[in-house]
């Protein structure tokens, strides 16, 4: 049996008295396409942030490709990882926003080059020509040298797909990545996202989009409250759910 | 021209009578202010002279605001030494200052305590004490630390060790002085930049691996200048002549310099004009430099950049021809 890309087992969060995250299981094979459902404030976007440690989770345990997210364990006990390290295992790691967040004082081609040429150390030619393969699969072709100010939010977050895939991730994760979207610009987003689950990447994806989840997921979490109130398969999730709370959120977002 | 179903109805604008009036009393007043700098008075003097055995006297009048004087002194060496003087203070403080401040700006935002408390205090003791008593505290310092001395603290083992008379001449002190004191200033404007730069760009950054330093360099202080830039300008412009302080520690900069030739000239009105025109000269240029730097660095933020003054001269100028080369259309009104 292989190691899952990502394991959570009773992970918790808690900012003050908030508990966020009550113990968290979750499990994300390889090559697969996880949805974390859930009304705002269940904490899926918490648990997002955990899995590439934007956000320290304060007890559980948290792996990423068999590691430690965070942590060393070595002879029995937890070592903190130091700044360098965890850098490194957030560059394998892709994340795109809600917001977008690209470098507002870079163009499309410079937003998408930096992290090859300054944190994977790649030439600037062999970036450049990465990059530019990049924004032809994004379709996007033309606008390296347009500012992000320029670009419709649907361009805008497809310019952020790029840049994460650029870093030649092994997991992508996207925090409600269409959210921040015109309706009709939800769906070359999605597009995107479609054809590079069928591209075989590892993704976990914070979504109200509940037609994407069916679609594309091969399994769906749904958490309330800072649990997984329920998941497994998406058909089965999404079209009979057991739980009272499910269905009333069901309810209510489709 | 509007137009009201199929008939075009003439529009009358709104008169604008206050600005009108105001506008009247603002042209009196610069009239009266060229008029003044422009006019003569008499000096005191009369001037005689015999022509055919008939004697005509008349009042000798100079400009009032002895223009004469002042463009006889405009550029000599004194005063373009001392203009010098007080550039090369200028430059070396804001870099200091500059420095100083952005460094501090980051220490104010760490999540140490004891660095943001460090850099908070030193904010607190120069901005909270006169730039011109910490000026003349440097420029008596020798009397505190005759020696000046590099080794193991809290030890008497010494590497090296200089005098600091010698060490600190009066420029020494005014740029020391004045680069310290700036730098508390600095630093509140760094600040602001640092923490106007969205949080989001901070997680980006760290999302594709960027290292704090690379999040800092790469990320933040590029769009923090956006901010920093225009209050840095006016700092610098601050700088110019607040430089100016160091002629009472015996520097002699471009103030000093004008002061020096009217004690013993008398002519303290003309060379403090002479002093004036050069720091109004300079602050012009600095200000070109300024909107130049800020265009650059608002690259991302503005969809279109505005405009720079040749662009925009050149695009009136462009409007105007075109409204005298196309006949206007006839104005209908029926």
């Amino acid at each position: 049996m292989t190691t899952p890309m990502v394991s959570a087992k009773g992970v918790t969060k808690s900012y003050g008295a908030v508990d966020v995250l009550r113990g968290v299981d979750l499990e994300v094979a390889r090559g697969e396409v996880t949805c974390l459902i859930g009304p705002s404030g269940s904490g899926k976007s918490t648990l997002l942030r955990c899995i590439n440690h934007l956000e320290k989770h304060d007890a559980g345990e948290l792996r990423v490709d068999g590691e430690l997210v965070g942590y060393e364990a070595r002879g029995g006990k937890l070592y903190e990882r130091n700044d360098k390290q965890i850098c490194s295992e957030r560059a394998q790691i892709g994340m795109v926003f809600q917001r977008f967040n690209l470098f507002a004082h870079m163009n499309v081609l410079d937003n998408i080059t930096v992290g090859q040429i300054k944190v994977k150390g790649l030439s600037e030619d062999v970036a450049v020509e990465k990059a530019r393969a990049l924004l032809e699969r994004v379709g996007l072709s033309g606008k390296e040298s347009n500012y992000p100010s320029q670009l419709s939010g649907g361009q805008q977050q497809r310019v952020a797909i790029a840049r994460a895939l650029a870093m030649e991730p092994k997991l992508m994760l996207f925090d409600e990545p269409t959210s921040a979207l015109d309706p009709e610009l939800v769906g070359e987003v999605l597009d995107v996202m479609k054809d590079l689950a069928r591209s075989g990447m590892t993704m976990v994806v914070v979504t109200h989009e509940m037609n994407f989840a069916r679609e594309v997921a091969n399994s769906v979490y749904f958490l309330d409250q800072g649990v997984i109130e329920e998941s497994g398969d998406p058909g089965q999730v999404l079209s009979s759910p057991s739980s009272d709370r499910l269905k009333l959120f069901l309810s209510k977002v489709l | 021209m509007t137009t009201n179903g199929d008939t075009a109805v003439q529009v009358v604008p709104v008169r604008h009578f206050g600005r009108w009036v105001a506008s009247f009393f603002a042209v009196i007043v610069v009239a009266m202010l060229i008029h003044t700098l422009l006019s003569k008075i008499p000096n005191g003097q009369v001037a005689c002279q015999t022509i055919d055995a008939v004697r005509t006297c008349h009042n000798v009048v100079n400009w009032r605001f002895s223009w004469n004087v002042v463009f006889q002194y405009f550029t000599v060496t004194e005063i373009i030494q001392g203009l010098g003087r007080t550039l090369l203070l200028t430059v070396i403080s804001m870099t200091i200052g500059i420095t100083l401040g952005v460094t501090i700006a980051i220490m104010r935002i760490s999540e140490s305590r004891l660095l943001s408390s460090t850099a908070w205090s030193y904010t607190w003791f120069f901005r909270g004490t006169p730039v011109y008593v910490q000026l003349i505290f440097w420029f008596n310092i020798a009397a505190i630390f005759p020696l000046i001395t590099l080794g193991v603290p809290f030890t008497h083992i010494t590497f090296f060790h200089l005098d600091t008379v010698t060490f600190f001449t009066p420029f020494t002190a005014g740029v020391i002085g004045l680069g310290l004191n700036e730098g508390a200033y600095m630093s509140e404007i760094a600040r602001a930049g640092l923490i106007a730069v969205e949080e989001g760009q901070i997680e980006a950054a760290s999302s594709i691996g960027m290292t704090k330093s690379q999040t800092l360099r790469l990320v933040v202080l590029p769009q923090a200048m956006r901010v920093i830039i225009p209050p840095t300008g006016n700092e610098v412009i601050s700088m110019l002549k607040t430089t100016s302080l160091v002629s009472s520690i015996g520097v002699i900069d471009l103030l000093g310099a004008a002061q020096n030739i009217y004690s013993a000239t008398y002519q303290v009105v003309p060379m403090l004009i002479v002093a004036s025109l050069w720091y109004l000269a300079v602050t012009t240029i600095l200000s070109i430099g300024q909107f130049y730097l800020e265009r650059y660095y608002a690259k991302g933020a503005l969809r279109t950049p505005p405009p720079t003054p040749i662009q925009r001269i050149r695009s009136d100028v462009r409007g105007i021809a075109a409204k005298f080369r196309t006949p206007r259309p006839a104005k209908e009104s029926r």
